[in-house]
């Protein structure tokens, strides 16, 4: 079984990788370079370091803000999910920020916390948190009454009915919102560097387009992407390695 | 020989002569506007199966509720051992219809969670699940997850964690509804064995007749809207009888055949 997953991620690749090769050879546009001089340009950029020093750069708003996303979105969605009362108040500001255009609040940011860490950081929570918090609240409130029944007859404590039970329950949909709220966190760090100011990786994506090195741009694009990418699958083998049981396969296996 | 036996009869019998684990006194339940259940008297006797059996909406299971803690009555009280209920408490433990099993826990965590709970050491309460896995008969699939397992063996999962904190009171809310018909058959003679052994009295709420007269000491009909006791019966003669043979017994189809000519008017 394991072979087999393996052997279609390698085949989904290869098919990815080829069409963009073959668009690149095309060319679909003149600014579209082809996979091979992409990674080429990625090979070249990690040699003389300017990724890696682009990475602590981009790095930092985006630990700290998925970070504070992950613990206070998780926090928060149990609250919400707990109690109506907290739902009616704190809902609606997630529910807005999530609807929220953000490129176009990003000015705002910048007049009220600078040009600073601090504005990079609010950028990825804006993206990360509401998917999170909303993920988790909805998860709570939809436990099934019948294990919590059975952990109150079994006189569970409230506090062991919440961590014993409720977390756990909630944890496949808690885990999916952490992904979807990570990805958008990764979104958002690129988004903060290339409309606040230029810095890391946002940086090589704007300079490079500026001066036509369109394989140094996509390289950087492909980087950030390829990190995203590592990054859930080792959430993944978190949740499994949490919540086993939680895998259930496929209806087809 | 013969007079210390006598002795001993008439030792305790200053006490009333039945003894009832639990008792219902003129309990109410209302949802709002519902009467779910209105003035309801009942009482178990100890080390006895009850089956509470009515049509669906008869509030059986809110009865049950009730007895386990788990629901507030809106009048009347429940007494465990003679001491009124308040909220759940280690004299009972549940067994559920839809198991409610942790889907991210193993069977020997499963069995052994309603003990975490109670704050027992792992290796001690380990110990204590192992045996009762294999007495439901569940060897081998300590560390299976319920997933893998089928409805009837999921069911056992959670008999095994009722029967792990020893409580005096089991309550069943239609345990084996959910499984299907021959794995029914044989829970219903393991019931009966389990009743016979263990020291405990059973509460066992289902909606089959059949599944009532074979394993209960004493039925009690509940009719709907508000609900009630309508009647008791006690198929006393069934219960000395070899388990092959209760499904041809005359009692058993009389007793079968009466209770369906009282209940039918109620099913729409």
């Amino acid at each position: 079984m394991k072979s087999r997953s393996f052997w279609l991620k390698i085949l989904s690749a290869t098919v990815l990788f080829g069409a963009w090769q073959i668009a690149g050879m095309i060319p679909v546009s003149y600014a579209f370079p082809t996979f091979f001089e992409s990674m080429a340009a990625l090979v070249r950029m990690a040699g003389d370091g300017t990724l890696f020093q682009a990475y602590v750069e981009t790095l930092r708003p985006l630990v700290i803000g998925v970070a504070i996303s992950a613990v206070f979105g998780i926090g928060l969605g149990l609250w919400i999910g707990l109690s109506s009362r907290f739902d009616w108040l704190f809902s609606p500001i997630f529910i807005v920020m999530q609807a929220a255009p953000l490129a176009a609040l990003i000015p705002l940011l910048v007049m009220a916390y600078g040009i600073g860490l601090t504005s990079k950081v609010f950028v990825v929570c804006i993206m990360a948190m509401p998917v999170i918090v909303l993920n988790t609240a909805g998860a709570v409130r939809n436990t099934p009454t019948s294990l919590k029944e059975m952990g109150r007859s079994f006189l569970a404590s409230d506090a062991e009915i919440i961590l014993k039970i409720i977390i756990p329950a909630a944890s496949p949909v808690i885990f999916s919102g952490l992904r979807l709220g990570i990805s958008a966190g990764f979104i958002g760090a690129i988004l903060a560097e290339l409309k606040i100011t230029p810095t890391g990786v946002g940086d090589i994506i704007t300079y490079s387009r500026s001066i036509a090195d369109y394989p140094a741009m996509y390289a950087a694009i492909f980087s950030i992407i390829l990190l995203a990418v590592l990054f859930l699958n080792l959430l993944e083998r978190l949740e499994v390695y949490l919540f086993e049981g939680n895998v259930r396969g496929y209806a087809s296996d | 020989m013969v007079m210390p036996q006598i002795k001993e009869v008439v030792g305790p019998d200053d006490t009333p002569a039945a003894d009832n684990a639990v008792v219902a006194r003129g309990i109410s339940k209302n949802y709002g506007d519902v009467e779910a259940l209105k003035n309801l008297t009942l009482e178990f006797p100890r080390g006895q199966l009850t089956s509470l059996l009515g049509p669906s909406g008869c509030g059986k299971t809110t009865l049950l509720k009730i007895i386990a803690g788990l629901l507030e009555p809106s009048a009347g009280e429940i007494e465990v051992n003679g001491k009124p209920v308040t909220g759940p408490g280690p004299d009972r433990a549940f067994v559920f219809q839809d198991f409610a099993l942790l889907p991210w826990a193993n069977v020997l965590r499963n069995v052994s969670f309603a003990l975490e709970l109670r704050g027992v050491p792992k290796s001690e309460r380990e110990a204590i699940a192992e045996k009762y896995i294999g007495d439901v008969g569940l060897a081998g699939f300590e560390l299976k997850f319920p997933h893998q397992l089928s409805g009837g063996m999921r069911q056992r999962v959670g008999l095994a964690r009722a029967l792990s904190v020893d409580a005096d009171v089991l309550l069943m809310d239609e345990p084996f509804s959910a499984v299907d018909e021959q794995t029914r058959r044989k829970f219903q003679e393991d019931l009966l064995g389990l009743v016979q052994n263990e020291n405990k009295t059973f509460i066992f709420v289902t909606h089959s007749i059949e599944e009532a007269v074979y394993v209960s000491d004493q039925i009690a009909i509940l009719l709907p809207r508000p609900s009630r006791v309508s009647e008791i019966i006690r198929p006393t003669g069934l219960r000395n009888k070899d388990v092959d043979n209760i499904r041809r017994d005359p009692e058993y189809l009389d007793i079968v055949d009466s209770i369906w000519a009282s209940l039918r008017s109620y099913v729409e």
